[in-house]
This record gives structure tokens, C-alpha cells and sequence, in this order.
């Protein structure tokens, strides 16, 4: 399935829920909108992974990135993720303890928006 | 014994198609079905590293991919670049991950070797027998 990206705002969160696959095909577009949320002046970012089916290293290359950039602007990132299969690639690759990961964005809003530490 | 053979242009476009027959063979072959999932980002990963490092050294020549069922599903994904480029891929620790000096592409590496050797029990990167190049091979059980 393509790629998808929508954006809305909760609050002070901008919120992107991304749909499709995520792979070395799609990840730029999903790296240059996030750019361009960044540049727009989102600080509180949630990316919404909620009906992502396929997600590779490229892809959370970019989540790395965007989490990176949104630090270094004194804002916040998190994911939100209650897929076992995407779970289990942030345990492996121990992204897990880099992202806030959230079951909804909910909790993801809910959160305190601390940046890296989850 | 079934052998399907697949080669493409290193572009990115090309990956997801390799996911799909590696899949599909992989289903035909008798692999488990919750396995196929770890099959198909593993295949993936797999041609995703050859397609970067096609691309990282100018090279036109095809990625190949080969699937065959003797037994076991055995996978392999051949590329073309010198083999020092290929081999030393390290996992990244937790702390380094989001380290600021680390590129997206040294990233991207780290987190692609740790998604392979996570989820393919029995895998070799090793150099291809003839010529330049690695191969990466990945093999599963069948449970027919």
C-alpha cells in the first residue's frame, strides 16, 4: 500500500498519522514532511504509526532524525504504537529506549512533553 | 526443489516488489505464517543494504535475489559492491542511537544489521564466491 501522511493539531501537539509502507521507497517523502512541519514551526511533534503495515531501517531513520532535530529545537517527539510486529522492531533494534512510545494519542497529548525520555 | 531467481536495478522502487515475491515464495515454500512477516522485512532489509550500496558506489549492475525451497527457505540477496564496504556492520547501542554526530546513514546501517540478525536466526553475509560482491544469506524453516 502507498504511503499516506495527514496531519492534524491537538492542542499545542501537531500530530502526524502515517498509513502504508514505510520503506526505502517512501521514507524521503515521510523525512521531507516532517522538515516541513519543523520549519512551519511544530515543536510537539506525535507521529502516529497507527496504520503503518511496513516499516524498515529508512523509516526509523527518519523518525530518528526528525526526534534529533525536534531536541535540538527544545521541542518533542514521540511515536504512537500498539502494533506487536512494530513493537517487537523498536525492542530490536532498541529504539524502544530512544522514543517515547505511546498505545494512542491520547496518552501520547497527555504525556509531559519532555522531549527523548520516556 | 523450486528456485526463483530475481534481479533488479538498484533503485529503491524495486525494493518493495522484492518483498513481495520473497514473500510469496515464502508462503508457497510452506514457511510459517507468522513468520512472513519477519521474512518480508528481512528481505527488505537485505535488498535495501545492496541497493545503498550499489548506489554509494556507482554501480548500474542488478541486484540479485534468490529464493529457493530445498528443504528449508533459503534466501539469498547478492550485490555487487567491494566486499570491505559490505562486511563489520555493527549493531548500535541504545545510547549512540540518537547520538547528535551520528549520520542517518551510519544509523540507518546500524538499525538495518540489528533488524536482520534480530529476526533471521540463521543468517551469513559473507563474500560471493566468484567475482566481487556479498551475499546475504537467510534461511527458515518450512513446517510442511
Amino acid at each position: 500500500m502507498e504511503l499516506s501522511l495527514a496531519t492534524r493539531t491537538v492542542g499545542e501537539h501537531t500530530v502526524l498519522e502515517v498509513g502504508g509502507e514505510v520503506d526505502v521507497y517512501t521514507a524521503p517523502r515521510l523525512r521531507e514532511r516532517l522538515l516541513e512541519l519543523i520549519d512551519g514551526g511544530a515543536r510537539h511533534v506525535v507521529v502516529d504509526l497507527g496504520r503503518v503495515d511496513f516499516l524498515d531501517s529508512t523509516g526509523l531513520g527518519v523518525l530518528v532524525g526528525a526526534l534529533k532535530r525536534l531536541r535540538t529545537a527544545g521541542g518533542s517527539f514521540a511515536l504512537v504504537c500498539d502494533k506487536e510486529p512494530l513493537l517487537k522492531i523498536f525492542r530490536i533494534t532498541a529504539l524502544d529506549q530512544v522514543f517515547p512510545l505511546h498505545p494512542t494519542v491520547d496518552a501520547a497529548v497527555g504525556a509531559e512533553p519532555t522531549g527523548a525520555s520516556a | 526443489m523450486a528456485t526463483v531467481r530475481l534481479s533488479f536495478s538498484p533503485a529503491p522502487v524495486h525494493v518493495r516488489t522484492a518483498r513481495l515475491v520473497g514473500v510469496a515464495v515464502a508462503r508457497r515454500a510452506g514457511v510459517r505464517e507468522d513468520l512472513l512477516d519477519e521474512v518480508r522485512l528481512a528481505i527488505g532489509e537485505a535488498c535495501t543494504r545492496a541497493v545503498a550500496l550499489h548506489r554509494q558506489y556507482g554501480l548500474a549492475d542488478p541486484v540479485l535475489v534468490e529464493m529457493s525451497d530445498a528443504g528449508s527457505y533459503a534466501v539469498r540477496v547478492v550485490d555487487r559492491a567491494p566486499i570491505e564496504a559490505g562486511i563489520g556492520l555493527a549493531a548500535l547501542p541504545p545510547d549512540e542511537l540518537a547520538n547528535e554526530s551520528l549520520t542517518d546513514e551510519a544509523l540507518t546501517t546500524g538499525v538495518g544489521f540489528a533488524l536482520l540478525a534480530g529476526f533471521v536466526e540463521d543468517l551469513q553475509v559473507r563474500p560471493v564466491d566468484e567475482g566481487i560482491g556479498t551475499e546475504v544469506r537467510m534461511v527458515w524453516p518450512v513446517g510442511r
